[in-house]
Formats: C-alpha cells, sequence, structure tokens
C-alpha cells in the first residue's frame, strides 16, 4: 500500500487531474470570456441540448410513396417524348402507371425494338453492380413494361433526401438563426435543430414547403362546370385554388410543364407597382427565360396558370410577350408569405416533399428555469452530501468529497472533447454518477472500518479494505457501463443523453473514488504514520 | 473526533427468517403491479402514445385560466382535449392525443399544435410558450420499440454478466431481483398516473443500475463467505453476509435518497416523475437485493461447492478476482 504510490506516479496522476479540471473550465465560461483564451489552447466546451438551452427540433420524413409516383409521372412523361421524337416517330397507345410501374403498347410491331431501344436509353446504371434503374421488358409481344428496380429506387431516394438536406440547409441560412443543427438520419430523414429560436412556425411553414414552381397553360376548352367539379377532361389535370386567393374550385390546366420554378435565377419579395399588392418577383435563368418568351408570344392572348405545390396562386391572361426573362406573381401574398417563398424559391425546390413528423420546441426561459433550478438542486444535493460524508468518515470522506468533486470536473472534461451535449436527462446520469461514486468510497471505507474490527494493523486493514472492495466495485460499475452501452446504442434521444453520463461518470468514477482517494490515502500515511486510525 | 455511525459495528439481524413472507408479498405486489399495468394502463406521454403537448406560463397571472382555456380550446373544435396545472400555478399543460383521422400524418398533428399556440398568444398578453412536443404515431411507435428493446437487452446482458463473474443462480437471482423492481415501477406509475415519458425510461434504467449495484454488493459479500465458512449452513451465511453489508446499504441509500429529495423539493417540475420513480426504485431496490437476490440462491441450492475450485481443495485462494469456477 504505502509504496504502491512512488513520488512519479503521484506526479502523473495529479498532472492527469489538473489536466482534466483545466479541460472542464472553458465549459463555464460565457462565450465572451472563452474568446480570451488563446487559440493555440485546446478549449472545449460542453454543448447544451435543447431542453436546457432552448430551441426548435424538428424531425422531417421525405414522403417516399409520393416520391415513387412522382417518379413514375416523370418517366411516362419521359417516354412520351421519347415516342414522339421525329427519327422517325413511334406510335404507341394510352401510358397506364398502375401497379407502380409504366405500361404501353407499341402499334406497329416493327418498330418495337426501336421503342425498347429508345426507352433503354432513358435508363441509368446504378452503382457498380450493373443494375440499372429501370427493368424494360417486352411482354404479350407488343406491350413494354418498364418497372423501377429498388436499388434504383434507393438510389433516387438517397440523391433527393440529400438534395432536400441541403435545400433545408440553404432556407435555414436565409433566415440567419445562429449554428443551426442540419443531419441526415437514416434513409429517408433530416434533423433539424435550431438552438435558441422561439418562433418555430415561421422556420416550419419555411422548410416544409415543396416550393414546386409551375408555369401552365390553361385547357380553355375544357366544360366551365368543370372548373367548379375539379373533373379534368383527359389530358388536362385540375388544380384547386390556393386557400388565400379566395377562389373556389379549379383551374383546368394543361398536363404539360412549360416553365417550372427549377429554371429560375432569383427570387424577391416586391410590390406591385399600379394595384400595390404584395408579389414576388422572378428572374429566369437563360433556358428558362427563352422558355418563357417563346410560350408566351405563341399564346398571347391565353390566360397562364401559376402553381405552387399543386395549388393555383393565379391565372393572368397574357397580355404581350414576356421577354426580358422576368416575371411578377401575385396570389393573395402577405409580405411574410411572399418573403418565405422568395427564400424558398431561391433555394431551390425540395425533390421529395418532407412532412414534420416530430416537433419539439423549448422556450428559452424554460431551458433557463431548468438549469437553474437543477443547479441548485445538484448544489444543495451536494453539500448535503458532502455534509454526511464527513461527518461519518472524517478525513476519509475529505477524500471522498475531493475525488467526488475531481469526478465531476473529468466529466464534463471528457465530454467535453467528445463532443457530447449535455441534457436535462443528462443532469439525472450526474447524480446517479455521483450516488456510484459515493457509494464506493462508502464500500472502502465500510471496509476499512471491519477489517480494524477484525483486529488488523492501520495499514493493513487499508489495504485489505481497498482490496476487499474493489471487486464488488468493479462488478457493479462493469455491469452499468453494460446498461449503460446498450441504452446508447438502442435508445434514443433523452435515454442517450442519460446514458452518456453515466458511462462516462462510471468510468471516471472508478479512477477518482478508488485510485485517487487511495493515492491520496497512501500519501497520507507514508508521511504522518500515523499510530490510530480513525473511520 | 467521534464519527458517526448509523448501524451498530456488529448486528445480527436475521432477515432471511421473513423469506417467505416476502416471497408472498413480493408475488402479490408483482401481479398487482403487473394486472393493474395492463388494466388501468400507463399514462403515456407524447413520445410514447404520439400527440402534442404544449406548456404554457401566464406571466401576468397569478394563477392560470385553465377554465378560460378549456372553453377556447374546445372552441376550436379539435377534440380531446386535456389541460393540467405543471409546476406553478400559473403554468399549465395542454395535452392531445392523436386521433384515429390523424393515423401516421405527423403534419396534421404539428398544424394543430400551431393553432393552440397561435390562440394562446393572440387571446392571453404576457402567455409564455414554454414548449411544444408533437409527436407523430409513427415516431412514437419507433421511440417505444427503442425504449422497450433497452430495456430488455440491459436486463438480459447484465443477468449474463452476473452470471459470468459469479454462477448461474446469481444471474438468475439478479435477473429476478430485476423484473421485481421494474414491475413495481410500472405499478407505481399505472397507480398514480403520473406521465410515463422517455424520461422515466432513463429513471427505470437508473432503477435497474442502482438495484444492480446492491445485488452485487449483496452477492460479492455472500461470495466471499462462502469461501471463507465452508461448513455455514447457507441460511445463517446469507443473514450474516446481509448484516455485514448493512452499514454500507444504509449509508448509501441515506446518500442518494437525501440527494433525491433534494431534487424532488427544488429540481425543476420536468424531472418530479423521473426523481419520484427513483425514490421509489431505491426502495425496492435495497429490499429485493435482500429479499428476492439473496433468498432465490437458497432455492436453486447455493453451497460452498459452487465456488470451490477443485485443485485448491478448500484453501482460500489469496486473489480471487477474475476468477469463477
Amino acid at each position: 500500500m504505502l509504496n504502491d504510490f512512488p513520488p512519479w506516479k503521484v506526479w502523473l496522476l495529479t498532472a492527469l487531474l489538473v489536466v482534466g479540471v483545466l479541460l472542464s473550465i472553458p465549459t463555464f465560461l460565457t462565450p465572451a470570456q472563452r474568446e480570451l483564451i488563446p487559440d493555440f489552447l485546446p478549449q472545449p466546451s460542453v454543448n447544451l441540448g435543447l431542453d436546457l438551452s432552448g430551441g426548435v427540433h424538428i424531425l422531417l420524413e421525405a414522403e417516399t410513396e409520393e416520391f415513387a409516383a412522382t417518379r413514375l409521372q416523370s418517366m411516362a412523361d419521359r417516354i412520351e417524348d421519347a415516342m414522339n421524337r421525329d427519327d422517325p416517330r413511334i406510335a404507341i397507345g394510352d401510358i397506364s402507371r398502375s401497379g407502380g410501374r409504366v405500361a404501353f403498347t407499341v402499334r406497329d410491331e416493327a418498330q418495337l425494338d426501336g421503342a425498347m431501344e429508345r426507352v433503354r436509353e432513358l435508363t441509368q446504371p446504378v452503382g457498380f453492380t450493373g443494375e440499372r434503374d429501370y427493368s424494360v421488358e417486352n411482354v404479350d409481344s407488343l406491350r413494354i413494361v418498364v418497372t423501377p428496380t429498388q436499388a434504383g429506387f434507393d438510389a433516387a431516394v438517397d440523391t433527393a433526401v440529400s438534395t432536400a438536406t441541403e435545400v433545408v440547409r440553404t432556407r435555414i441560412d436565409e433566415l440567419g438563426t445562429r449554428e443551426p443543427t442540419i443531419i441526415r438520419q437514416g434513409s429517408d430523414r433530416i434533423v433539424v435543430q435550431v438552438p435558441g429560436l422561439d418562433s418555430p412556425e415561421s422556420l416550419m411553414s419555411l422548410i416544409g414547403r415543396t416550393a414546386s414552381l409551375e408555369f401552365r397553360l390553361v385547357n380553355y376548352n375544357a366544360d366551365p362546370l368543370a372548373s367548379q367539379t375539379c373533373e379534368a377532361p383527359i389530358g388536362s389535370e385540375a388544380i384547386p385554388w390556393a386557400e388565400q386567393t379566395g377562389y373556389q374550385g379549379c383551374v383546368i390546366v394543361q398536363r404539360r410543364v412549360m416553365v417550372s420554378g427549377d429554371q429560375l435565377e432569383n427570387a424577391q419579395q416586391g410590390f406591385d407597382s399600379q394595384t400595390n399588392q404584395v408579389t414576388v418577383n422572378l428572374t429566369f435563368d437563360g433556358p428558362g427565360g427563352r422558355a418563357f418568351g417563346r410560350v408566351t408570344q405563341e399564346n398571347v392572348g391565353r390566360p397562364f396558370a401559376i402553381i405552387l405545390d399543386g395549388e393555383a396562386l393565379s391565372a393572368p391572361n397574357i397580355n404581350e410577350p414576356i421577354l426580358g426573362g422576368s416575371a411578377q406573381i401575385t396570389g393573395g401574398f402577405s409580405v411574410q408569405s411572399a418573403n418565405e417563398l422568395a427564400i424558398a424559391l431561391r433555394s431551390g425546390r425540395l425533390p421529395v416533399q418532407l412532412t414534420v413528423i416530430e416537433n419539439r420546441t423549448v422556450g428559452p426561459e424554460l431551458g433557463a428555469d431548468s438549469i437553474e433550478m437543477g443547479a441548485l438542486a445538484g448544489l444543495i444535493a451536494t453539500v448535503a452530501v458532502i455534509a454526511f460524508m464527513i461527518v461519518t468518515y472524517g478525513r476519509f470522506g475529505v477524500y471522498a468529497n475531493i475525488a467526488l468533486a475531481l469526478n465531476l470536473f473529468l466529466i464534463l472534461a471528457i465530454m467535453a472533447m467528445l463532443d457530447a451535449t449535455l441534457t436535462l436527462p443528462g443532469i439525472a446520469g450526474f447524480i446517479l454518477t455521483v450516488g456510484v461514486a459515493v457509494d464506493a468510497n462508502v464500500l472502502i471505507n465500510e471496509r476499512i472500518r471491519e477489517e480494524q474490527r477484525r483486529g488488523r494493523k492501520i495499514v493493513d486493514a487499508v489495504e485489505t479494505g481497498y482490496k476487499e472492495a474493489s471487486r464488488a466495485i468493479f462488478d457493479a460499475n462493469i455491469t452499468n457501463v453494460i446498461g449503460g452501452a446498450l441504452m446508447f446504442s438502442f435508445g434514443s434521444g433523452p435515454v442517450r443523453g442519460f446514458a452518456v453520463v453515466l458511462v462516462i461518470g462510471v468510468i471516471t468514477s472508478v479512477f477518482t473514488a478508488v485510485t485517487v482517494t487511495r493515492m491520496m490515502v497512501a500519501v497520507w500515511l507514508k508521511s504522518k504514520r500515523p499510530k490510530e486510525l480513525v473511520i | 473526533m467521534r464519527l458517526l455511525k448509523l448501524v451498530p459495528d456488529t448486528t445480527n439481524i436475521q432477515f432471511l427468517k421473513w423469506r417467505n413472507l416476502a416471497l408472498i408479498l413480493s408475488t402479490v405486489l408483482t401481479i398487482a403491479a403487473i394486472t393493474l399495468t395492463m388494466t388501468r394502463g400507463l399514462n403515456f406521454g407524447v413520445d410514447f402514445a404520439g400527440g402534442q403537448m404544449i406548456q404554457v406560463t401566464f406571466t401576468q397571472d397569478e394563477t392560470a385560466p385553465v377554465e378560460g382555456l378549456r372553453e377556447e380550446i374546445g372552441q376550436l373544435g379539435i377534440g380531446d382535449v386535456s389541460i393540467q396545472r405543471f409546476g406553478e400555478p400559473n403554468q399549465v399543460s395542454i395535452r392531445l392525443r392523436e386521433t384515429e383521422s390523424e393515423g401516421e400524418d405527423g403534419g396534421t398533428a404539428n398544424s394543430v399544435s400551431e393553432q393552440i399556440t397561435e390562440m394562446i398568444t393572440a387571446e392571453y398578453e404576457g402567455s409564455r410558450i414554454d414548449s411544444v412536443d408533437a409527436v407523430s404515431g409513427k415516431v412514437s411507435n419507433e421511440l417505444f420499440r427503442a425504449g422497450a428493446t433497452a430495456l430488455i437487452l440491459a436486463m438480459v446482458a447484465i443477468a449474463l454478466y452476473i452470471w459470468l463473474r459469479f454462477e448461474w443462480q446469481f444471474g438468475v437471482g439478479a435477473l429476478f431481483a430485476l423484473f421485481h423492481d421494474v414491475a413495481l415501477t410500472f405499478g407505481f406509475f399505472a397507480l398514480t398516473q403520473l406521465e410515463f415519458n422517455l424520461n422515466i425510461v432513463a429513471a427505470l434504467l437508473t432503477i435497474i443500475g442502482y438495484s444492480l449495484n446492491d445485488t452485487i454488493v449483496v452477492y460479492d459479500r455472500i461470495r466471499e463467505n462462502l469461501r471463507k465458512y465452508r461448513k455455514m449452513e447457507i441460511v445463517p451465511l446469507l443473514d450474516l453476509s446481509v448484516n455485514e453489508t448493512l452499514a454500507r446499504t444504509v449509508m448509501t441509500s441515506l446518500t442518494t435518497m437525501i440527494a433525491l429529495v433534494v431534487l424532488l423539493i427544488f429540481g425543476p417540475p420536468v424531472l418530479f416523475g423521473f426523481t419520484a420513480a427513483m425514490l421509489l426504485g431505491i426502495f425496492i431496490g435495497t429490499y429485493s437485493s435482500v429479499y428476492m437476490a439473496a433468498p432465490i440462491l437458497i432455492w436453486l441450492k447455493v453451497g460452498p461447492d459452487s465456488f470451490v475450485p477443485v485443485e485448491t481443495g478448500g484453501e482460500r485462494p489469496d486473489h480471487q478476482e477474475g476468477y469463477t469456477r
């Protein structure tokens, strides 16, 4: 016992503890104070979870079913375009999209091979496996069936969600909030965390918006009745009016999209110079501007529908060709909603619709209250435990308390270095850790008392006490680490926040409560050579 | 300096005398707790049941206008809403259950909570929305599954570890003790209808950790005594082991309870259910270490031979760490 801690070992352990305590200091400083630390020094600090700092946590999920339908529709459109190409044009029957696949019949058997070839050209290889994103088959002599492959679909979802994550990031950056975290989770989810934000509504309406803008020609030949019943004739589509426009029913438009929001270069909120209505001013990119100019030139005098996310905003008449590559849209906007739309359009369309499946908002006051109350309770509890330990174990209680304090600093230092997040359940984890650490010293000290009663000499009693108690401490802590590790891998949110502190705390508490107190006792025994041991 | 001693130096309490009575009591309580949990059910929070929870503080008032709020939210026509005081008298929590029609559609769930927060900020000046939790059925199912998996896996892995370090009987004993503790904690939540949310799962895991810590301390002493006193009958040996660790058990339980009572009184309201569960759990955990984990060893016929290696012929080995058979 006495020779277990030669001076070099004492210095090494002390140095380790000093480094640990120093590394925990940045966590206690305000950002301004942290600025004063010279840059060459490491300055890790523990992140506070949203439940403590206040903020918004949103979990978004991609609507994969709808995505599959849209993807199939676009394949059908591309097939139609490919068959209509003039080299030579291939006559086909109606394209069906039922059962999750695209199917059509080629009218002339001589053109079957050509048709197969053109459809195959539309497919893409997936990864390096040689598999393609659609399988093209010829069944029943003249029928061609195009089925999306699972690998192709997964890859498409993957790309779409990646793009969506970037779009969401751009939109949130435009809001100018501090330090947002946007992480993709699994194959089809995105987690958005914005600390310190107290109005989640504008954030949610902004990031959840698909912002798919389309310009389509109105089908003016359609039965006027159709615009009330919303039943579109074949080849057309009925688009309901957006709620804020105040119109009832639908606009009947052509299926073909003439110009889309993908061809925008910029979007800004503005005002109409004549009516003073709130507008969104659009600037098209080169090809978009040309397409817009051509369509408006060909259709002067006819109405044109502006469709946003499946709802019609307005359907103005084309009074003259619009050739400048810019346009102005109205649709019952408020300044705020027009601004949001402009941001959404600027950052691009979401390639897949996102739904908020979880939203947790904590007001900054509640978070601050929780920290304050948690800290107060922690302080009172610590003082009570410290007093209790000293009254019960005297000098050994003081050692245990020093170890306990060091333990708390070490946990914070390690959490800071691992970039872990402290949450409310994490504070509960601290409490359990304190309990476990105190228990370790109780076990040791009770055992020393017991060994002394059995007539062992001072050094022998201390030695045996540490040795015999260590076994139970070791077993108990290993089981806690096992439990904590499982909680971390299988639990979610709060459970993980708890597990992180528990696992780190259990490891540091064995170090401080056993090794560090043992060192302090050894140094004391060696220098003072006490004649009696009061414990 | 005289130091405090809560437990006399040597005690000889015959704890195990009451083991059959304790067994009946534990069995009855466990069955009652399970039945209560099954029939009455747990008051699942939004984490596990889905729906919305909004917490509001009315900073301008002494007390929250619960009645007026109930009426106004009723007028929104959203359906089943429960409004409760929470923490301070001017704080309320508004809870909406996910309706069937919403199903897995998180979008609707979200817009409902928006409607309410907008109404409150418009109608009540000085009100402060403290928190909004909107969880769709899909996510809550996942959270439930993740919580249950973590709980079950942790229990099984812990029992396996104890089997490895001690003997199979000890693993079985620890598992039964843990099951007992978890069942009673569930029963407590079914009885009080305190909200059962993700934080409570963390509490449950803490209780498991604590109860296990206790069980291992007692088991460790039993293992030691089995090696030391080879001729002693099992019942007195268990009593001896419990008595020898009694001072430690009382000290540790007391210090932890001091910390928890402080947290219960001064801690944030969010942690109330958590702390209450922990307090109860520590009590149950200490009890089960003595009256569940230990007697099971008698019934499973643990004897001195369980630990004595054949080659050393009964001599107590110097280093016991790390050897099991």
